[in-house]
């Protein structure tokens, strides 16, 4: 396991996914990490295991995913930040915490490094909980961020980012991996951390009242119209999210015929196949969501006004095309590419896909 | 430069070692890299693979489909990557244990004794670094100091004393590659 103290920042390790993860977290501040064994995402709770208490933080393996995710509703309440990750069928445990966390208002981060469903299905990489983790996943009105990585410097980047983001907006935050990203190992340049300057105060935290009236967090609103009111005030943040946080990034798409849009191990393979679709004379694009929601509808939409076509890639059989669908609203071609259960697309189905579109 | 290589072979042969000491030794050299292992299931005696890249441009998918160098530790992993191999790549094949049952047109083949060779050294288990001598050799990206270098970093502390065995094995495995040449039937 790599060396989480001696790690000198500026230098560059070789680190998997998983690991980047865990080291990104520990460097953006966590203070408590709280998970369950499954697989792929093993090597996270592993590197927070050994590394964390090291760095002074909280490490507890707990008895289910279901105490994991209440023990970071537990810290995040007092204000501290909070985490726990897993894979897709223990994501779905997750789902009430994560709504009642919503519903209380209460940052914290939850890694999701997928794999294949439904039901406990396999431990081979997978995109096919994005709509759990773009709708909400859990009941109620009400959305969390996500980021998706594509590259194991990016699992170690976003993890400040996603702390911010829920420290900022007080929501939960999706970080959206998959086990081929957990897995694979690249140089990672390691970089120091400081949470952005202008997070308001918590002055919401259960930190203890002396010296001040007590306050008071609860995820049961009876009275009057107060659900509704909560409702109102977290919409008003999300199209704030929604007009604030977009992320994404666009390779070749000036003068393309065709983008591609594809996220996270699939925008890999995308990156790929632009890359050998141009040597053989096709005009290809990518446009690579980084947050999955608020989605980069404007730009698709934008490009789909001026004609272009979209042929969107996923590791399984059509999540995200929806939301590309909803953006272009009918003004251009959309098609589909995608594996499930496990499976992976190859560059030469996505470039036999973006073949029969450009050719027809 | 770009370097595709395949290693595989039964869990226990060092594979992942094999793949992490490329891996990290490409990067020292500056090298954009991505490593991917088999994962999961895998256990001694099963089988277990990875993918190694390193390129002078950024890599877009870790994952290879056509391979430029296989390292071949066991017979199934032969029948498996074999027709990954491009024309004119080269796939080093532990000669003890797996067998060129139909010829690789157009490939280079070496075929060192790695597991009768590891046996003779005093440790079974330096075969993977054998064979990662005779492929740096073949493959001319890695020299005897920048491999031992890497060892070192990789083989501290507690596995310290596996360091000196490792060492020699890279080295066995160059001296090998100097004085044979490829399978003339291959």
């Amino acid at each position: 396991m790599t060396d989480s103290k001696g790690l000198m920042s500026g230098t560059r390790v070789l680190m998997s996914g998983n690991h980047a993860v865990g080291e990104g977290a520990i460097r953006a501040g966590v203070r408590a990490y709280y998970g369950y064994p499954i697989t792929p995402q093993n090597e996270l709770t592993a590197y927070m295991a050994t590394w964390l208490p090291e760095h002074g933080g909280v490490f507890i393996q707990a008895e289910s995913e279901l105490a994991a995710i209440n023990m970071v509703f537990g810290t995040a309440l007092t204000g501290a930040r909070a985490m726990t990750s897993s894979s897709s069928p223990g994501i779905s445990l997750k789902q009430e915490g994560i709504s009642y966390m919503a519903g209380c208002e209460l940052p914290g981060v939850i890694v999701n490094v997928q794999r294949g469903g439904p039901g406990l299905g396999n431990i081979a990489p997978s995109q096919s909980d994005y709509w759990q983790a773009t709708r909400g996943g859990g009941h109620g009105d009400y959305r969390t961020p996500v980021l998706a990585p594509h590259s194991v410097q990016e699992c170690f980047d976003l993890m400040p980012v996603a702390f911010d983001l829920a420290d900022r907006y007080r929501t939960p935050v999706v970080v959206l991996s998959d086990g081929r990203l957990g897995q694979m190992m690249e140089p990672v340049e390691l970089h120091e951390f400081r949470p952005a300057g202008d997070l308001p105060p918590k002055d919401w935290a259960l930190d203890g009242c002396k010296d001040r009236e007590p306050r008071r967090i609860c995820s049961l609103r009876l009275k009057g119209n107060e659900l509704e009111l909560l409702n109102l005030r977290l919409q008003e943040r999300y199209t704030e999210i929604g007009r604030d946080e977009v992320r994404y990034e666009t390779i070749k798409t000036a003068a393309a015929d065709l983008w591609l849009v594809a996220y996270g191990s699939s925008a890999r393979i995308c990156k790929e196949a632009v890359k050998r679709g141009r040597t053989a004379g096709l005009k290809l694009g990518l446009l690579r969501p980084i947050t999955l929601w608020p989605f980069p509808s404007l730009p698709i939409a934008e490009a789909a006004a001026s004609g272009v076509d979209f042929l969107v890639v996923e590791m399984s059989l059509g999540q995200m095309v929806e939301d590309v669908r909803l953006a272009v609203e009918g003004r251009s071609r959309v098609e589909f590419c995608g594996r499930a259960g496990g499976s992976v697309p190859g560059v030469d189905e996505v470039l036999d896909s973006a073949r029969k579109m450009i050719g027809s | 430069m770009e370097e595709r290589l395949i290693i595989s072979g039964f869990g226990g042969q060092g594979i992942l070692f094999s793949g992490k000491l490329w891996a990290e030794l490409m990067m020292h050299q500056g090298h954009h890299v991505t490593y991917f292992p088999s994962y999961g299931a895998e256990v001694r005696g099963g089988t277990c693979n990875c993918s190694v890249i390193a390129s002078d441009d950024e890599i877009a998918m870790p994952v290879i489909d056509v391979a430029a160098s296989l390292i071949v530790m066991n017979q199934p992993s032969l029948e498996r990557f074999a027709p990954l191999l491009a024309p004119g790549g080269l796939a080093v094949i532990n000669g003890s244990m797996v067998e060129l049952r139909g010829p690789l047109p157009g490939r280079v083949v070496y075929s060192p004794p790695a597991t009768e060779m590891a046996n003779e050294l005093g440790n079974v288990r330096v075969a993977n670094v054998i064979m990662m001598g005779v492929y740096s050799a073949a493959g001319g990206l890695a020299d005897f100091d920048a491999v031992s270098a890497q060892l070192g970093r990789m083989l501290r502390g507690r596995k310290e004393h596996l360091l000196e065995i490792n060492r020699r094995a890279f080295a066995i495995g160059q001296e090998w590659m100097a004085g044979h040449a490829p399978d003339a039937d291959a």
